[in-house]
């Protein structure tokens, strides 16, 4: 059963244009005062601090800022971003016209993926539409001398173009490979000029700070984790979709709301996140705990975990952008072991191996791909050796 | 392709390279472009592409074989791209894929002899709470089964000779209710 109830999410409830017209009766630092004392965190996975972010690139003088609002969504298994592109565009732009207005940029760009062309036409108009009404343009809102635009850029299906520096190489017109950090993209980002690159629903959660008060937000999860969460989920459970909880909740308590109880496994954060056993469903999603931008697929107890790792160590091996040694031959490596063990022909000390190599990849790798493709098989061989080793063929 | 089309297309390409503000961020959204419009980016268009942006041809080359939706030899009319990822392989796609083969009489990575269909892998599609998932170029299909993958290839013989990108027919997934 898919239940994507939207009238029952907290976006809602924010009316568009509310968020954006409250944020232009303040001052820039007004407004990054207000998300560092919301406790917002970036919702692309990496988890981080918005405020941080804005200010770096608020404190450069340069008069070319860009705001870009990252809609590569490429992370198997999440699609919380498509749904809020769907159903709550005009909070995004909202939230990326806050932004403009706290750093002082004038031009803003969606990178939308390649595999959601379909959305491109209702955003364009959308967009036409806000032009029209003052929300975009000249004087925005009859604010002497705010002016900002966005335009939508496609990505061309490649899944490292969603990081972010990978994805300023593309929008300016090279290879999606990612650079090395620093410099940061607050610093040199977009044609050399400042850029803030935030998560689709990083810049949503903005209007409603805005409308209902940091405290609102700040009130709601964990310390170092605060507000709402949309999750998508996918996978062995009754109920499918995206879902909006608090952060920092339990495994258990989002399996029971989902019907995925009997899970064995539920995978945390998609393919570069981790496999998190049925014992350690107490655990809370969280940035101190279990990271994830959202994705969130169950794994029933009849599914083979060799099965996982292989598909996943198969995306990463077809995505990695080949730059670095450890990140190209190392997944490759690691997807030889894992047909090995499923012919039943890896020794112990192979797979402690393969354990090592794993870590040396997140070690040495150049950016967040290479750093993160171990973790799914790493936490599979941790957590289920006694599935997976010592196979007999079929 | 005739003299006078080869001359219309350069002409077109650097109005397009202006437009998007005739520096090398221009480069992918021209590509794309040419992409949409005839299949594939020819050899041709890369030296046009490098002509006006005084650039090299193989940095042409080099960006447009990077994008796995970018390609320099021409594929079939519509491009079927089936989802292999994980929650989509746990809803069934394998089942769909053998149909998909059986139906078109191709494998994988391979065009139909008439140049109608080319079959390809994609990796997630956003769609994983409503898989198996599949584009055919641009439009998504979702919780595709072996029996309506028929309906699918039927549909899309229908527009044979239409000009179409399947757009702007009715989508079959959740969408914004104003696209619809
Ligand atoms: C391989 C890779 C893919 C990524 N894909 C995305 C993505 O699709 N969407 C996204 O928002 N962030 C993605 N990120 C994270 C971005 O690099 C960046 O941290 C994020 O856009 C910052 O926004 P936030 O602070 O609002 O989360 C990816 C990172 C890596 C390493
Ligand atoms: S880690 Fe992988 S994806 Fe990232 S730069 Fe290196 S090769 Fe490219
Ligand atoms: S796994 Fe197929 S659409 Fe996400």
């Amino acid at each position: 059963m898919r239940t994507s109830d939207v009238s029952k999410m907290t976006f809602s409830s924010v009316e568009p244009g509310a968020g954006l017209r409250q944020a232009l009766k303040m001052a820039s630092e007004e407004i990054i005062d207000l998300i560092a004392e919301s406790g917002l965190k970036g919702r692309g996975g990496a988890g981080f601090p918005t405020d941080i972010k804005w200010k770096l690139a608020a404190d450069s003088d340069d008069e070319l800022k860009y705001v870009v609002c990252n809609a590569d969504e490429g992370e198997p298994g999440t699609f919380k971003d498509r749904f809020i592109l769907s159903h709550f565009a005009d909070l995004i732009f909202d939230g990326m016209t806050i932004g403009a207005r706290a750093i002082g940029a004038t031009k803003g760009i969606i990178y939308l993926r390649g595999e959601y062309t379909y959305l491109r036409a209702f955003l364009t108009d959308l967009i036409a539409q806000r032009r029209a009404g003052n929300l975009l343009g000249k004087n925005i809102l009859k604010t002497e001398g705010f002016n900002f635009d966005i335009e939508i850029r496609m990505g061309a299906g490649a899944y490292v173009c969603g990081e972010e520096t990978a994805l300023i190489e593309s929008l300016e017109g090279q290879r999606g490979e990612p650079r090395n950090r620093p410099p940061f993209p607050v610093n040199t980002g977009f044609m050399g000029h400042p850029t803030i690159v935030n998560n689709v629903e990083t810049f949503t959660w903005v209007p409603c700070i805005v409308t209902k008060g940091a405290p609102w937000f700040h009130d709601i999860g964990t310390e170092k984790s605060t507000g709402l969460k949309l999750f998508s989920v996918s996978g062995d459970c009754g109920k499918h979709g995206v879902f909006e909880f608090p952060m920092g909740i339990t495994l258990k308590e989002l399996l029971e709301e989902v019907d995925g109880s009997h899970a064995k496994a539920v995978q945390a954060g998609g393919a570069s996140g981790r496999c998190i056993p049925a014992a350690e469903f107490d655990r809370n999603i969280c940035f101190e705990d279990i990271p994830t931008g959202g994705s969130i697929i169950v794994i029933g107890p009849d599914r083979d975990m060799l099965n996982v790792a292989e598909n996943f160590m198969e995306f990463f091996v077809d995505e990695s952008c080949g730059q670095c040694t450890p990140c190209r031959e190392g997944n490759a490596k690691l997807l030889e072991g894992i047909h090995l063990l499923q012919n039943g022909r890896c020794s112990m000390q192979y797979l402690r191996e393969l354990h090592s190599l794993g870590e040396s990849i997140q070690l040495t790798s150049k950016c967040g791909l290479g750093q993160s493709s171990p973790n799914a098989f790493l936490s599979i061989i941790d957590n289920f050796k006694d599935e997976i080793m010592g196979r007999i063929q079929p | 392709m005739l003299i006078s089309e080869r001359e219309q297309l350069r002409a077109n390409i650097e109005r397009r390279v202006i437009d998007f503000g005739n520096n090398r961020s221009a480069l992918i959204p021209v590509i794309q472009e040419v992409q949409q419009k005839y299949g594939h980016v020819s050899e041709y268009v890369m030296q046009v592409l490098a002509d006006v942006l005084h650039i090299h041809p193989v940095e042409v080359y080099g960006v447009a074989s990077f994008y796995s939706f970018i390609g320099h030899k021409p594929k079939g009319r519509f491009i079927i791209r089936l989802c292999r990822t994980l929650p989509c392989e746990m809803k069934g796609k394998e089942r769909v894929a053998r149909q998909l083969e059986n139906d078109l009489g191709i494998h994988f990575g391979e065009t139909t002899d008439d140049g109608n269909f080319t079959l390809e892998w994609a990796n997630c599609l956003g769609m994983c709470d409503q898989g198996p998932a599949l584009l055919v170029n641009e439009r998504i299909y979702t919780q595709v089964t072996p029996q309506s993958v028929h309906d699918i290839l039927e549909e899309c013989r229908e527009v044979f000779g239409v000009h179409t990108t399947l757009q702007e027919k009715e989508m079959s997934c959740e969408l914004p209710t104003s696209a619809k």
